[in-house]
């Protein structure tokens, strides 16, 4: 058997003799090999996002709300009963282990009044907490003190969208603004957050003190039984998700004094658990996105085979005289299928360029998200480097089957 | 060594048509001695160049048997007969047969590449050989660049370089003119003064004469099998021929 170097100089040799055809073989591998290596890009690309948002939202992040009320069998959802407090918030967070922090919430809407300009948005009565939970750092100024908290401070803090809407490119810091017709002096800006996953504006908001946006602005009932609209958590890393939330489901029944065998009067969600859906969603999208790549692939491998048994045809006295000065059947098998393996790893190595490059493209002009997955491409190579093999071992063994008298005698 | 380099024993060979057959060789047994130069007549349909591919081992005999150089070769496998091939016989064809956008050296080297010769010893015998044809000069010429009688030449350094038993040659002139005939036979005689058996295939009677033996067959039958008592001596004949032209 011939060593492998000088199998792959004749291989050389005889694609450079027909270059244009080698060229247009290959072409089939090059874009089927730049298709899998993008595609994958755009895929990852989207799933990183996912990643990103379930970072930006927090990794481990359970919702608490209220239970829903059942009002003559009219059940009214969740969120209609007013049975979850502030203390249940402190509660989980001083006495489940696995809670790095707790942040009760108020939610209220109303007109945000600023000079001449108006708008309408969502406020949020929240704890220091609520920043470290949801991961939202400031932009601008400083968050409330404990002065605040306590004293039911009329301090804000604006959303992107909300300062944008109010002051435009002013800085809203030290500026004044009207909720509900109560004067708030803005004391910093929220760092952009963007959409979340089903596309509302987590900027479009203004954030408050709890006991401000419970004695201050939302008024009324509420204001004696410390009641909160809902309670977001995160949860430890490393902790079993379903193991704290079980604690906590546990805690919050006991201090409800909930009989065994009665319903929750609040519900935990698991927010994580949603977006690693979506996340699992988007990898399935990924791999289709590769598999129909791949069908190109497979086509340009296709291609090969044609060509390869073109040149057999072609070489057909060359494989006699080979035979005739001793090259064994397996010798020009090889020889062959070196070839056809040669095509398409030159193809492939065409094709990666092509790939990272139109993935850098996707990524620029369409402004995608691709991520370049070194996996992706060692898998494209390795594919091409198959298809070499697989769609050229039948030319190849139907030269390597050839009669040498009758390969001589060929014209 | 004892006994004959070819021994063939009633060798036959059919070929099957779609709807008839041929019978190439009925029946041909022959001896010939180490150091012979034989050369093998006939007109086309006679069995001479199914003798040829038979005794070059590219095809298998029907029935009979051959031994080379005291082995059977009848039924061995088309492994083991290229093997054969590489080591011990060597073939030089009517039409060169020399790979195109290859150098010279690099065609001589192809017997080398499949007898598994490194590649440094495999460039020395290959340059040796050219050297020894006189083309010591054209080794990285490619096939293209050379004349009918150098690429002969080429592919006659390519039959000696894995030391064969014997040479094959298959109409070795019919591309060649007159004075790059006589050129090429007198390499062939030199060969054979040397020492190597040489098997000549040719319809030609000129080219004939070089041989010391000649084997006419017809039908698929040894017509005649006769020794020449004065071969000619192609070098000298070659002179001659300058010296006319001159």
């Amino acid at each position: 058997m011939m060593n492998l170097a000088s199998s792959i100089r004749i291989a050389l040799r005889a694609l450079r003799v027909n270059k244009l055809r080698s060229m247009l073989t290959m072409l089939g591998i090059i874009i089927g090999v730049a298709a899998v290596i993008t595609m994958i890009a755009v895929g990852a690309g989207a799933q990183a996002r996912v990643e990103d948002q379930i970072r930006g939202l927090g990794t481990n992040l359970v919702i608490l709300f209220p239970g829903s009320v059942t009002s003559g069998g009219v059940r009214m959802g969740a969120g209609s009963r007013s049975t979850l407090t502030e203390d249940d918030a402190y509660a989980i967070q001083r006495e489940v282990r696995g809670v790095q922090a707790a942040a009760p919430t108020l939610r209220g809407t109303g007109q945000v009044v600023a000079g001449n300009n108006n708008w309408s948005t969502a406020f949020y009565g929240v704890t220091p907490e609520y920043f470290e939970v949801r991961n939202w750092a400031i932009a601008t100024g400083k968050i409330f003190d404990a002065a605040d908290l306590t004293g039911s401070g009329k301090v804000a803090l604006l959303g992107e969208t909300v300062a944008r809407s109010l002051f435009g490119d002013a800085d809203p810091v030290g500026q004044v603004i009207r909720i509900r017709k109560v004067p708030f002096t803005v004391i910093g800006t929220l760092e952009r957050k963007g959409q979340n996953l089903l596309g509302q504006d987590q900027d479009d908001v203004v954030l408050m003190p709890l006991s401000t946006a419970r004695n201050r602005v939302l008024g009324g009932g509420t204001a004696r039984q410390r009641t909160v609209g809902s309670a977001s958590i995160k949860v430890r890393e490393g902790e079993d998700m379903s193991e704290v939330i079980e604690e906590m489901r546990s805690l919050l029944r006991q201090r409800h004094r909930l009989q065994p065998g009665t319903d929750d009067d609040f519900t935990l969600r698991n927010l994580s658990e949603v977006l690693q859906a979506q996340e699992q969603s988007s990898r399935i999208m990924t791999l289709l996105l590769a598999a129909i790549a791949s069908v190109s692939l497979l086509v340009g491998g296709i291609g090969i085979m044609n060509i390869m048994l073109v040149s057999v045809t072609e070489r057909t006295r060359e494989i006699g005289l080979r035979m005739a000065v001793g090259a064994r059947g397996r010798d020009i098998l090889a020889q062959f299928l070196v070839e056809a393996v040669t095509l398409a790893l030159i193809g492939g190595a065409l094709g990666i360029l092509l790939g990272v490059g139109g993935s850098y493209a996707i990524g620029h002009l369409a402004e995608w998200r691709t991520e370049l997955n070194v996996r992706a491409i060692v898998l494209a190579a390795g594919f091409a480097a198959a298809v070499g093999v697989f769609f050229g071992f039948y030319p190849a063994r139907k030269a390597s089957r050839l009669l040498p008298i009758e390969a001589l005698r060929y014209e | 060594m004892a006994g004959p380099l070819i021994l063939t024993r009633d060798l036959t060979k059919v070929y099957q048509m779609e709807s008839y057959t041929v019978q190439a060789l009925r029946g041909v047994s022959l001896e010939i001695q180490r150091g012979e130069f034989v050369a093998v007549m006939g007109p086309s349909g006679s069995g001479k160049s199914t003798f040829m591919n038979l005794l070059g081992c590219l095809d298998s005999p029907t029935s009979g048997e051959y031994f080379l150089a005291g082995e059977r070769l009848s039924g061995l496998s088309g492994d083991a007969l290229a093997e054969i091939r590489n080591s011990s016989i060597g073939f030089v064809f009517q039409n060169f047969n020399l790979l195109p956008r290859t150098t010279a050296v690099e065609n001589v080297e192809l017997p080398l590449l499949y007898s598994r010769c490194p590649k440094q010893e495999r460039r020395q015998r290959a340059l040796a050989r050219l050297a020894q044809v006189g083309l010591a000069d054209r080794a990285g010429h490619h096939p293209q660049q050379l004349s009918g009688g150098q690429q002969q030449r080429v592919a006659i350094a390519r039959a000696l370089v894995n030391n064969p038993v014997l040479i094959l040659a298959d109409e070795p002139t019919g591309a060649l003119d007159t004075r790059t005939s006589f050129e090429l036979m007198g390499v062939l005689q030199q060969l054979n003064r040397e020492g190597m058996t040489v098997v000549l295939v040719t319809h030609e009677h000129d080219v004939a004469t070089f041989a010391s033996r000649i084997i006419s067959f017809r039908d698929g039958h040894v017509l005649s099998d006769q020794g020449v008592a004065q071969p000619a001596d192609a070098q000298a004949m070659l002179r001659e021929l300058e010296r006319e032209a001159a």
